[in-house]
């Protein structure tokens, strides 16, 4: 077998950790709102949303554990794989910086995920279009959540509209990565799932209108961040995962 | 949807109606239809098939620890448990008993869900949900986010009494 053309089972394994770790990275991210949101309200909400994520991760990582076949469990997936091995895009790592970024990376992400869990919905593959279906139904209301947050800020003051801005034009240049179709996109598009590209026009139009309704200006394209779905990260991720991995690693097989 | 085919398959469906949802007791875990097959095999395995109400529903590895000890308690030694995701869980699903018993407990029930919202609009048409105290339409949503992934903070004007709200889902 070349490795130019992986085989299928382990394409779908990659397409797996993929969705899984883009959202087991977010809502590690999400939960360190915990206990220090702005609001009570948006504590809890952040929270929420973060336990939707890790646990949408759950459910795609568990899939391709048994898909692999070597006993590997989402447990095992998400604390014994180190930074070079996962597969997120670089914008769900970077730090969060204030409430504004947070909002601003989460609504880019958000309507991009409901476009792709909409299509993934009608992959050949039954358990991962269940997976999809049910996540599908939470990313709808992840992206209002973030959306009318991002129209919030972006027309309220003058310094939250700064702030939503600059997060936006910083942002901006990881957003690229969302849309990059490799080898394992296209083997994946012959069975049902979403071509990446072909999200784009749909992604531009509802994070534009959104940007456009909250008084912000929509950066231009330029340079644009890759490497994330090949395991080449920004120095953040491994910090991340030093923090999300320490226990399990300290004491492996513990149980509680 | 859970099928009565046998008598067995009532018997065990007793059994499950004897669990409560952990985060929500006032109904148990075949009434929110987390539990959507329950089946006696001829080898005498019995089979259950549960669904998530939420992905992460935190709650999801202790129900099935009790799906495991409740039937082990009634005789059953031997149960295959299965995660199905499809068709994915809906409060469409609820029946009006089971909202009954949510609204005596003091959550207000979900409403039945309204499809072809846009994905972010600009002002978000929130039904007002009745106070379960007093009845009362009066309310304001205070947050589509509570103290568990399956409701909604409210608080009513009119007996000024905050409250959960079961989101439709």
């Amino acid at each position: 077998m070349s490795t130019d053309a992986p085989s299928s089972n382990s394409s779908l394994f990659e397409y797996l950790l993929r969705l899984g770790d883009d959202r087991l990275v977010l809502g590690h991210r999400l939960s360190e709102w915990c206990g220090h949101g702005p609001v009570l309200e948006e504590d809890i909400a952040l929270a929420n949303v973060a336990l939707d994520l890790i646990g949408q991760a759950a459910h795609f990582l568990r899939l391709a554990g048994q898909v692999e076949g070597k006993g590997r469990d989402e447990d095992a997936l998400a604390y014994f794989r180190d930074a070079i091995e996962y597969r997120n895009v670089s914008l769900v790592e970077l730090p969060n910086g204030d409430y504004g970024r947070t909002i601003v990376r989460s609504f880019l992400f958000d309507a991009w995920s409901v476009l792709l869990l909409e299509g993934l919905q009608r992959a050949s593959h039954a358990e991962l279009a269940g997976i999809a279906a049910k996540a599908h139904k939470e990313a709808r209301y992840h992206v209002r959540h973030s959306g009318e947050w991002v129209l919030r800020l972006g027309d309220g003051t003058e310094d939250s509209h700064g702030r939503a801005q600059a997060a936006l034009d910083e942002l901006w240049p990881y957003s690229g990565e969302l849309f990059a179709a490799d080898e394992v996109d296209r083997q994946l598009a012959g069975t049902g799932a979403p071509d990446p590209l072909g999200l784009a026009p749909a992604w531009r139009d509802l994070v534009s209108d959104v940007v456009r309704r909250a008084t912000l200006t929509l950066p231009a394209d330029g340079y644009m961040h890759s490497g994330g779905r090949q395991g080449r990260h920004t120095e953040h991720l491994g910090h991340l995962l030093g923090e999300m991995q320490i226990l399990a690693r300290s004491h492996p097989g513990a149980t509680w | 949807m859970v099928s009565h085919e046998s008598a067995d398959t009532a018997a065990l469906l007793g059994v499950l109606h004897g669990i409560p949802d952990p985060e929500v007791p006032a109904l148990d875990i075949v009434e929110l239809g987390i539990v959507r097959r329950v089946e006696l095999k001829p080898d005498g395995v019995v089979a259950v098939e549960v669904t998530p109400t939420y992905s992460g529903c935190p709650a999801m590895r202790m129900i099935e620890q009790e799906i495991v000890a409740a039937l082990r308690a009634s005789g059953h030694d031997r149960v295959e448990l299965r995660t199905v995701y499809s068709p994915a869980w809906t409060t469409d699903w609820m029946s009006d008993e089971a909202k009954a018993k949510l609204k005596a407990y003091g959550i207000a029930p979900p409403s039945r869900i309204v499809d072809g919202q846009a994905l972010v609009p600009l002002t978000s048409a929130v039904r007002q949900a009745a106070c379960p105290y007093c009845g009362s339409s009066n309310t304001e949503r205070r947050s589509e986010f509570g103290s568990t992934a399956c409701k909604a903070i409210h608080y009513c004007h009119h007996c000024h009494q905050p409250f959960e709200e079961f989101k439709a889902f």
